[in-house]
């Protein structure tokens, strides 16, 4: 009896702590909500509350000053773009690693060159890249951005699909080559389709990573008409620094996508997000 | 041999792509820096060749001394607090099974969201007329309607209060992971001992999640290195740079002023102090510690 009344306090305590915690998050995210529904007039009397009167019209009005359909339209090439060029070379990298050369020595030495680029700073090659980019004129376009976001995120993409790679059973390769499969089949036919998985695991966690990315973004794209949604908020928030009504609206337009595919797929990005973690 | 040889150049082919946009986007521009930091480069007109001149403009730049400083003040802040809460709640949430996805999703959520939309939160809640200071004009508590963004004494803890508060939730996804592999007999055996929370956190807990405790540590340290968005978006470094850090430093002396060989300088100082930083892990990996 006197455990469980012990335990009983102690899993109350618990939840006191934990719901702390939680409220230091929800509450700020809370009052974004409520600015971004509440109308301009209301902001000096009521600071942090729900509005008295709900504005959905800000949404429409923010959507339509930024140019949001544009907007949202540049980031969704950028994020598509970026999947289609890293998942495709990364994979052929994870699957040369995995499956064609599992113990080479290329396999130690790619994996270490790749780990040192994780580790290197941005601000050691960005100003380099910049110029290089000038010289391309691959500056202010979105190839230029799609191909630095595929290099930076190929480093974490070919671990993660390599390491889901070399778990696929070995006898169905050998049995396709029996087959006569050639080794672009044994790519496209074997390897791809059983490893979707982990496609959709890092697929999600480049798409956040491309989709809220600032720093590239900010130096490589000038031109308003080709920003993504990361650096047209800045922008917009430089810009009308004391409409918070519409600023509010503006940010929840761009997290709402992810927060949508965050509920949807918790599991997926969690485990992407911290497989590094793990790895070590 | 000839089958042999035909298999190895296949698996260079398969990972030709990736090399070839690395290469291009990563390592040339990085060896550049390196290159680059021993001239006076503008952009575009001569290369010359000085030295160390570079470095030692840097170490007499009082800007500069001041954003190693704040980097440092950044790394120590950011290996306490966040870690601290992290342990608190990964280690609270093993205890609890009702609402433990709940918990976890909050914790994690600001993880997923943009450093544009974060910092819009916190500068509302942090702004000098709206927001918190509004808030506290309105039940009488002026001395407390001041924003902490843009007083000099607050603000680098400001810009860190808002980078930690979205990333503690990361922490505590990777130790509660890390947690939940503890073997459950210690758990048992500690309660039959009676021991207390504390205990079993001190002596059972803790120990078993060391590797993982360590490697965040290492993330930390070199994480804060390059912390740019949160100080560029929310003070840009101001109030006369009472916020300033290093990787913002870099950007305004490249993007601003076009000094090349100065703010290679600066990335190549960056690189070797994370580079340093790595091979002290190793080694102590490799003197048997469990890293």
């Amino acid at each position: 009896m006197r455990i469980s009344e012990n335990k009983l306090r102690g899993a109350v305590s618990n939840h006191i702590i934990l719901m702390t915690l939680a409220l230091t998050i929800i509450m700020p995210i809370m009052v974004l909500v409520f600015n971004s529904i509440k109308p301009d007039e209301e902001f000096g009397i009521n600071p942090l509350g729900f509005p008295e009167t709900v504005r959905l019209m800000n949404y429409y009005d923010a959507f339509v000053i930024g140019n949001y359909a544009q907007v949202m339209m540049n980031s969704l090439l950028l994020v598509t773009g970026t999947l289609t060029v890293c998942l495709t070379f990364s994979s052929m990298a994870a699957f040369s690693l995995a499956v064609l050369n599992p113990n080479g020595k290329a396999t130690i030495l790619i994996g270490i060159y790749l780990l040192v680029g994780l580790s290197i700073p941005a601000q050691l090659f960005i100003l380099p890249l910049f110029i290089i980019w000038k010289n391309l004129h691959l500056n202010n376009t979105f190839i230029g951005l799609i191909l630095i976001y595929s290099a930076l995120n190929a480093p974490f993409a070919v671990f993660l699909i390599r390491s889901y790679m070399v778990q696929l059973p070995r006898e169905l390769f050998e049995a396709a080559i029996v087959e006569g499969a050639s080794t672009f089949q044994l790519f496209t036919r074997v390897a791809l389709p059983l490893s979707w998985p982990v496609f959709l695991t890092t697929g999600l966690v480049v798409s956040l990573a491309v989709w809220n990315e600032f720093l590239f973004a900010v130096t490589f794209i000038h031109n308003e008409e080709f920003k993504p949604i990361s650096t047209i908020l800045y922008s917009f928030q430089n810009r009308r620094e004391e409409n918070y009504a519409l600023i509010s609206a503006a940010s929840i337009m761009m997290a709402a996508p992810l927060a949508i595919l965050f509920i949807l797929f918790q599991r997926n990005f969690i485990a992407g997000l911290t497989s590094g973690g793990t790895k070590g | 041999m000839k089958n042999l040889s035909n298999k190895e150049m296949t698996s260079w082919l398969f990972l030709a792509p990736v090399l070839f946009i690395h290469l291009l986007v990563v390592a040339i521009p990085s060896l550049s820096s390196l290159a680059l930091c021993f001239t006076d480069w503008n952009g575009f007109g001569k290369i010359n060749f000085v030295g160390f001149e570079n470095f030692l403009e840097l170490f007499d730049d009082r800007v500069f001394k001041k954003a190693i400083i704040h980097n440092l003040i950044w790394t120590v802040l950011f290996l306490t607090v966040p870690i601290a809460l992290a342990l608190l709640a990964a280690f609270l949430l093993t205890g609890v099974k009702r609402f433990q996805m709940f918990y976890r999703f909050v914790f994690f959520f600001p993880y997923i969201l943009a450093s544009i939309v974060n910092c819009l939160i916190w500068k509302y809640l942090f702004h000098p007329i709206h927001g918190l200071a509004a808030f506290f004009k309105d039940i009488g508590w002026e001395s407390l309607a001041t924003s902490p963004l843009t007083t000099k004494e607050t603000s680098l803890y400001a810009v860190a209060f808002v980078d930690g508060w979205h990333f503690w939730g990361f922490l505590v996804v990777i130790y509660i992971t890390a947690m939940y592999q503890v073997d459950e007999s210690l758990y048992e055996a500690a309660d039959i001992e009676g021991a207390s929370k504390w205990q079993t956190f001190r002596f059972v807990t803790f120990p078993s999640i060391r590797p993982m405790f360590l490697f965040s540590f290492l993330i930390i340290i070199i994480w804060s290195v390059p912390a740019f968005d949160y100080v560029y978006i929310l003070t840009s470094g101001g109030p006369a740079y009472s916020s300033e850090v290093v990787a913002n430093f870099m950007y305004f002396e490249a993007f601003r002023n076009m000094n090349v060989g100065y703010a290679s300088a600066v990335g190549a100082l960056m690189f070797v102090y994370v580079f340093t930083i790595l091979g002290f892990f190793w080694t102590l990996r490799k003197l048997g510690w469990e890293i």
